[in-house]
């Protein structure tokens, strides 16, 4: 690619943002917000090889990041034997019934015919739903009762959450496949809303699956891929350095752990990105956008259109679970109930629309900005609220409930931006390379 | 006696919860489907303009309450809604003039007006919360119950009792005045019938001389007074809560796309399919099947089909059925 000084002036800007963030409030906060930028420069990047590729309108954005927060907890919280003990073979049970049912339906589906067909499809899947409960049931009461204060749920597999982000990938990927089964084909509303929709299910579900995900409950405590502070401050290199800095070792520390997370999260970036680049400047990246501006021509030349969209679809939403996955790892936590659709699906949309859609680097800047808009308008918010009421009496209600909201101007904001950008520079920071 | 005991149970548990929920699905589900026929986009802030209205109605019942006026047995905020529904038309005829009539103009894919609709969403919801905040209200007044358990117990002497609330019973009598009043309108005046030419064919209804501008700015009035309706009649019957209005935009689109996308009448049947499976499923028989079979027979656990925590997934359900069967919806909608 070609070196742009406009884009690199406006890498070059967030970057001294983000310094500014250190220097003036604090070097822990500067960088919590560029390991978030990081994660979401990433789902941005996921919903723009849908959305910039392919022409694609995934408003699920939250439901695929919430499966690869699963992925999280699957993989490196510690196994609960006893509640495997208790209910792993009902699980198992009920897991092969429904095998059994989904495959007797695609057999019944590819068999049959007319009304026959819709007779045998409703029969089996009713039938198949209560003898999955049968076993379902008592094994689910079963786990949720192993010791329900702590655990309560089956646990994971005890590996190292490094891998769960590629397990995150493929959960987002398989619910991508049978969601664009679905309605890939269909016009471009039915995608979006449902993608909606099934957000929405997967967030209900591990808000309510506790043998699974402990629900509301949350899982705390997951393992790092980085170490501890606890244990840096033990280590007296770690000690001597912090004394010729002059810095209290807890700084240090905390700074060292998010370094390495960034390190870790820059990584991924990276090769993200490199493979999108790649994919976007590939005859196959070409095909995409040929098939993105006129779907019809595209079909006429022999392509595939549907079955492209269904990789796509698949390949971003692969994307976006990774990035939910790494979300997890930051936490060390997976709380369900924090699965908002305004912070998940469209705040996501607004980092693609703003930086450009279609162009990768675009998505990362788009990814930058507005999480640091995001978490900086708050403070911005109060302070301006301040100074606007600044006038009126100490004791004023008005006064009080206007600081009070300034928090939610945010919304506000980013509503705005997004109707701006897209009235008065609809490509976005950086436009798509033609 | 314990058919009529399990009959009652049913009615007071599915039925009328079911009817009046049914009733606000419908109303919310008109106003997308209208916006849908006219601008040919789905509007995801329909959910925030329902809570915009709704806040507008609390705000205008909190000032009428204070100054002591109130509406006899029915709540106040039925005095309150035409400031409501105004205030309401306001901002969607300013939001209209300052976001989509540009790209109207512009001619944009509905996939941008869609995105837009995104941007708005995000503005009407820090709205809400800027001015009421995120937490509950309830803003219910007036008498609490049309028929209260009391009531239909001395009147039938049966175990299990039957309760109409005020809420739901307005929900009812207020949608159907709606609903014979814009059906009255598209049927019958001439600007009513502006739109539906200009729904089936744009070019034809250009061609006769139908001024497209004043049939979007009536499709917005119509939407806003819908969104409003249905907001406040949502937020009496259960209470008001910024994030339950958007959550509520997936069975709307659902009851829209099933009834078939663009149809009045569909939007109508749609929004009561949705609202009927959702409590026929979620709905514990337990109790019901108790009544009706001996009782070696009664059966151990609560017999619900799913936890009520799913509806949505009753409403995606359905609408995913549809989808595969009947793209076009059950009153063949427009498409493509």
């Amino acid at each position: 690619m070609t070196i742009n000084t406009r884009n690199v002036a406006m890498f070059a800007t967030m970057a001294a943002l983000l310094l500014f963030v250190g220097i003036f409030q604090s070097w822990t906060l500067s960088l919590t917000i560029l390991n978030l930028c990081l994660i979401s420069a990433i789902m941005a990047l996921g919903v723009n090889i849908q959305w910039g590729y392919a022409g694609l309108l995934n408003v699920g954005v939250m439901g695929f990041a919430a499966l690869g927060g699963v992925a999280a907890v699957l993989v490196s919280a510690p196994p609960v034997n006893k509640a495997w003990a208790a209910g792993g073979t009902g699980i198992a049970l009920s897991a092969l019934c429904l095998l059994v049912t989904v495959a007797l339906v695609t057999l019944v589906y590819y068999r049959t015919r007319g009304l026959s067909r819709i007779m045998l499809i409703t029969l089996i899947s009713i039938a198949g739903y209560f003898i999955t409960r049968i076993f379902f049931d008592p094994a689910v009461s079963a786990i949720e009762k192993v010791d329900s204060a702590l655990t309560g749920y089956l646990g994971g597999l005890g590996l190292p959450i490094v891998l769960a982000w590629a397990v995150g990938g493929v959960l987002a990927a398989g619910a991508a496949w049978i969601v664009g089964k679905i309605t890939l084909g269909l016009r471009s509303d039915y995608l979006a809303i449902a993608t909606l929709g099934i957000s929405e299910i997967i967030v209900a579900m591990l808000k309510n699956e506790d043998w699974l995900t402990r629900g509301v409950k949350n899982v705390t405590g997951l393992p790092r891929p980085v170490p501890y502070e606890v244990d840096l401050q033990q280590s007296a290199a770690v000690q001597a350095w912090a004394d010729s800095l002059g810095m209290p070792i807890i700084d240090l520390t905390s700074i060292i752990v998010k370094l390495s997370y960034a390190g870790l999260f820059t990584l991924v970036l990276l090769i993200v990105l490199f493979l999108s680049e790649r994919a976007l400047n590939s005859p196959w990246g070409r095909m995409m956008r040929a098939i993105r501006d006129n779907e019809v021509s595209a079909e006429a030349m022999g392509k595939d259109v549907k079955g492209r969209h269904l990789q796509v679809f698949i390949l971003g939403s692969a994307v976006i679970g990774i990035a939910g996955a790494m979300l997890v790892t930051l936490d060390s936590q997976f709380t369900p109930a924090s699965y908002q659709p305004l912070r998940f699906t469209f705040l996501i949309w607004v980092m693609v629309i703003v930086g450009g859609s279609g162009n990768n680097w675009g998505a990362v800047l788009g990814g930058v900005l507005i999480w640091f808009l995001w978490v900086e308008a708050e403070p911005l918010g109060t302070w301006l609220m301040d100074v606007l009421t600044a006038g009126m009496a100490d004791d004023s209600p008005l006064r009080a409930h206007l600081i009070d909201s300034a928090a939610h101007m945010r919304l506000m904001v980013m509503g705005l931006i997004l109707i701006l950008v897209l009235r008065f520079a609809p490509q976005g920071l950086i436009p798509e390379r033609r | 006696m314990d058919f009529l005991n399990a009959i009652t149970l049913l009615g007071n548990f599915v039925i009328v919860p079911g009817a009046a929920y049914g009733c606000q699905l419908a109303l919310g589900a008109l106003g997308v489907t209208l916006i849908y026929a006219i601008l040919r986009f789905s509007n995801f802030a329909h959910g925030e303009t329902m809570a915009i209205g709704t806040m507008s109605c609390i705000l205008f019942t909190w000032l009428l309450q204070s100054w002591g006026v109130s509406f006899g047995p029915l709540p106040t905020a039925l005095l309150a809604l035409p400031v409501g529904i105004a205030a309401t038309i306001a901002l969607l005829l300013a939001t209209d003039r300052l976001v989509y009539r540009f790209h109207r103009k512009k001619k944009s894919t509905p996939v941008i007006f869609l995105i837009a609709s995104l941007g708005v969403m995000f503005f009407y919801n820090g709205i809400v919360r800027f001015i009421i905040g995120p937490d509950d209200r309830i803003f219910t007044d007036g008498e609490r119950f049309l028929l209260s358990a009391a009531e239909f117990r001395a009147a039938t002497g049966l175990q299990q009792v039957m309760v109409i609330k005020m809420t739901q019973a307005i929900t009812v009598v207020v949608t159907v005045i709606c609903v014979a009043a814009l059906f009255w309108f598209l049927n019958r005046t001439r600007t009513g019938k502006s739109m539906r030419a200009f729904s089936d064919n744009r070019d034809l209804a250009l061609l006769s001389g139908i001024n497209p501008d004043r049939v979007v700015i009536v499709a917005w009035i119509l939407a806003a007074a819908l969104a409003t309706i249905a907001g406040t009649l949502y937020g009496l019957d259960k209470s008001f809560k910024p994030f339950t209005y958007l959550q509520l935009l997936l069975p709307i689109f659902a009851s829209a796309i099933v009834g078939g996308i663009g149809s009045p009448v569909g939007a109508i049947a749609g929004g009561f399919i949705i609202a009927f499976s959702e409590v026929f499923l979620t709905f514990a028989y337990k109790q019901f099947i108790g009544y009706l079979v001996p009782e070696a027979w009664a059966p151990e656990g609560l017999v619900q089909f799913l936890s009520t925590e799913y509806k949505f997934a009753i409403s995606f359900a359905i609408l995913v059925i549809v989808l595969l069967v009947r793209p076009t919806g059950i009153f063949r909608g427009q498409s493509v």
